[in-house]
């Protein structure tokens, strides 16, 4: 027993700084951010006590009860219970109580209490009570509950002192004394609990109350909403725009400067200038943009409005049969699709859970970005329209706007077919607004930073070579006239594909470069680089390529694209994802089946009804 | 004041949830907002927490007015 780490789990209810805590105790960087149900696995660490002392903790779901009622809570559940595959439970329960919502934290603590384990309270966010004027008796409360309370500060460095060193102490032989008449009504002795320990200050305003008042008013409160998505879209578009130029200037810069000394003609000259510098160079310039709208999606989930955006939008969800519950997965998959659908966990509902999981990819992932913003860059005029908006970021918005209505048609679609009368819970908790913490935010974008410049490094990087080969080999025979990737294997494909794409309007190189997209959606960008880098004479690089198909593509071709990346499930990873969440192949072949079909319908009428105007 | 949370249908888990989350008789309550569109959801507060229910899911818990504060 000596030699093995004590093993560690952090429950308690849904936002209360578990994962926070857990960060803080193991230097580890989950997400968090503020609004019920981020955390949806059991993540593992480490924490190092001064005394060199080891524990194994465990971060779990928050939950309100171990009556659990959606799979994210049933882990939880399972775990403290002892339940769960392969795990023994825990030596230690911390119970995580959020010190400004006592009354409705302290009921799962007394829960966790009956399980007759060892357990010590951390109360949590003790800063903010303080701030409110709340006073604990942590003496008495520790006396009434029979066990040991730490108070903590999970948002503050070294805020978890006393709960490292209550840890540093503890001996697995304290026995629980825990006092619990298990038949007794637990709402009772709660209110019991609170009035014994607990001081409230008197009444008055809180500044949340005010902002919710602005914030969720019927009229004022939309317009709040709306105003602040359109603002993203315009800054997407208009901040970014130096740092893009000169990205795009320097890759140009770097891709003459290295072949340079390479021989003209040469192979290796290509694959380095059309193959690299053309292709990834292409992707890299977008870095800034996703970057922006990730500041703001960071600074949302840290706020807490995202859940008042919720409320404000619920009727509409509802309306089309998704669950309230819906909306923060569906969110998450503006970022990508992949965590939103691993956060429709919290979804209780299996078939709630698997409608969410089928409409998530319509939501337009920070992947698609690229591919928006080259077409739209290229096609699109900036105008101004009505003197404040710039049209770019209109036609931005309406793509955005176009993924979230189809998605809740396709999911109004979906409870028709079932005859669905189940109900649809929404039940969601409101967090407090909180100022999100510079640090955290940076941190957020940092590692936005990261996973793109690995997906530029990785599977881009890959994929453009491998296209530069298919598109280089075999070379024309001997007296050919036209562009040398027309005898190629990929250009060969890509005629060939042209006849089912031809009815969209799209060319043959764009046919060539939907199928390396397929893996990644930006692979497309950079794909359509190394293909025109090919096709043309000139170096083609990175700050050339909108230029050049605004030249070559019809206004039709442009916006058939665009209609086709709004729906085209472009992305193995979202559909891996959806097997291993759904365990069935056939929701797979679902969601692909039907998300292919829109594409192309859509893409159909655009380029077939943009073409009767242009 | 919360008169009692009624169950829509024997196990009922909304019902289940609602009275964990602290809507159990005698707690005062307060109707904090209402949904933009025709009223729905509402934003309930119990205690400290402000929670949104949908108006199927509010009907289970049966209120009776208190004197204005």
């Amino acid at each position: 027993m000596s030699t093995e780490a004590l093993r560690i789990a952090l429950v308690g209810n849904p936002n209360c700084g578990k994962t926070a805590l857990f960060n803080l105790l193991t230097g580890s960087h989950q997400k968090v951010a503020n609004y019920a149900g981020v955390t949806v696995e059991r993540k593992e660490g480490r924490v190092h006590a001064p005394s060199g002392r080891q524990f194994h903790l465990l971060d779990l779901p928050g939950t309100y009860s171990f009556d659990a009622t959606s799979p994210d809570e049933m882990i939880t559940r399972d775990v403290c219970q002892g339940r769960y595959p392969g795990e023994a439970a825990p030596d230690l329960i911390v119970c995580v109580a959020d010190a400004t919502n006592l009354r409705l934290h302290l009921r799962f603590v007394l829960e966790v209490a009956r399980l007759g384990r060892p357990v010590v309270l951390a109360l949590n966010m003790m800063d903010a009570a303080r701030r409110h004027g709340i006073k604990i008796d942590v003496e008495a409360l520790s006396q009434r509950l029979g066990m040991p309370v730490v108070q903590t500060i999970a948002v503050r460095r070294g805020g978890a002192a006393a709960l490292v060193a209550h840890l540093d102490d503890y001996a697995p032989a304290e026995a629980p004394q825990v006092d619990v008449d298990p038949g007794a009504d637990i709402h009772a002795q709660v209110r019991e609990l609170l009035a014994a320990t607990v001081q409230m200050p008197a009444k008055r305003l809180r500044l949340d109350d005010v902002i919710d008042r602005w914030a969720l008013h019927p009229v004022i409160g939309l317009g709040i909403l709306a105003a602040l998505m359109f603002l993203i879209f315009q800054a997407v578009f208009s901040w970014a725009e130096p740092i893009m130029d000169s990205i795009g200037a320097g890759v140009a810069w770097a891709g003459h400067w290295t072949t340079q000394a390479l021989p003209a003609g040469s192979a290796l000259r290509s694959l380095i200038n059309d193959g690299i510098f053309a292709g990834l160079g292409t992707v890299l310039t977008f870095l800034p943009q996703i970057l922006i709208l990730f500041l703001f999606i960071l600074v949302l989930e840290e706020s807490g409005y995202l859940p008042r955006a919720a409320f404000l939008l619920d009727r509409m969800m509802f309306k089309a049969g998704l669950t309230g519950r819906a909306f923060i997965p569906l969110l998450s998959s503006f970022a990508c699709a992949i965590p939103g659908i691993m956060a429709t966990r919290s979804i209780s509902d299996p078939r709630d859970r698997l409608t969410t999981i089928l409409v998530a990819p319509l939501m337009t992932c920070s992947a698609r970005l690229p591919v928006y913003t080259l077409l739209i860059a290229a096609f699109i005029p900036r105008r101004d329209v009505w003197g404040i908006f710039n049209l770019q970021g209109i036609v931005l918005f309406v793509l955005y706007f176009a993924g979230i209505l189809s998605a809740l048609a396709v999911a109004f679609v979906m409870k028709r077919l079932r005859r669905d009368k189940s109900e649809h819970a929404l039940l969601m908790e409101l967090p407090a607004y909180r100022l999100p913490n510079p640090r955290d935010v940076l941190y957020g974008l940092w590692l936005r930073v990261k996973i793109f410049m690995k997906r530029v490094g990785g599977i881009i990087l890959t994929l453009t070579v491998l296209l530069w080969f298919l598109s280089s080999f075999p070379g024309p025979p001997a007296g050919a006239t036209g562009p040398a990737i027309d005898y190629s294997l990929a250009g060969r494909i890509g005629h060939w594909l042209h006849y089912v794409f031809a009815p969209i309007g799209f060319n043959w190189q764009i046919s060539v470069a939907l199928i390396p997209g397929m893996a990644a959606r930006e692979v497309a960008v950079s794909a359509l680089g190394t293909v025109y880098a090919l096709s043309g004479t000139d170096d083609v690089v990175a700050s050339h390529l909108g230029p050049m198909i605004a030249h070559q593509w019809s206004l039709a071709t442009a916006l058939s694209l665009l209609a086709w990346y709004v729906f085209a499930p472009q992305c193995m990873s979202t559909l891996a994802v959806i097997r291993r969440e759904t365990n069935s192949w056939r929701n797979v072949v679902i969601a692909a089946g039907y998300l292919f079909a829109l594409a192309y319908v859509a893409s159909l009428l655009t380029f077939q009804i943009a073409r009767l105007f242009t | 004041m919360v008169q009692q949370v009624q169950d829509a249908h024997p196990e009922d888990a909304i019902a289940r949830r609602l009275r964990d989350l602290g809507f159990v008789p005698g707690e005062t309550v307060r109707l904090v907002a209402r949904g933009p569109f025709g009223g729905d959801p509402l934003l309930v507060q119990v205690g400290f927490t402000r929670f949104a229910l949908r108006r199927n899911e509010a009907q289970r818990v049966s209120v009776e007015q208190e004197a204005a504060a």
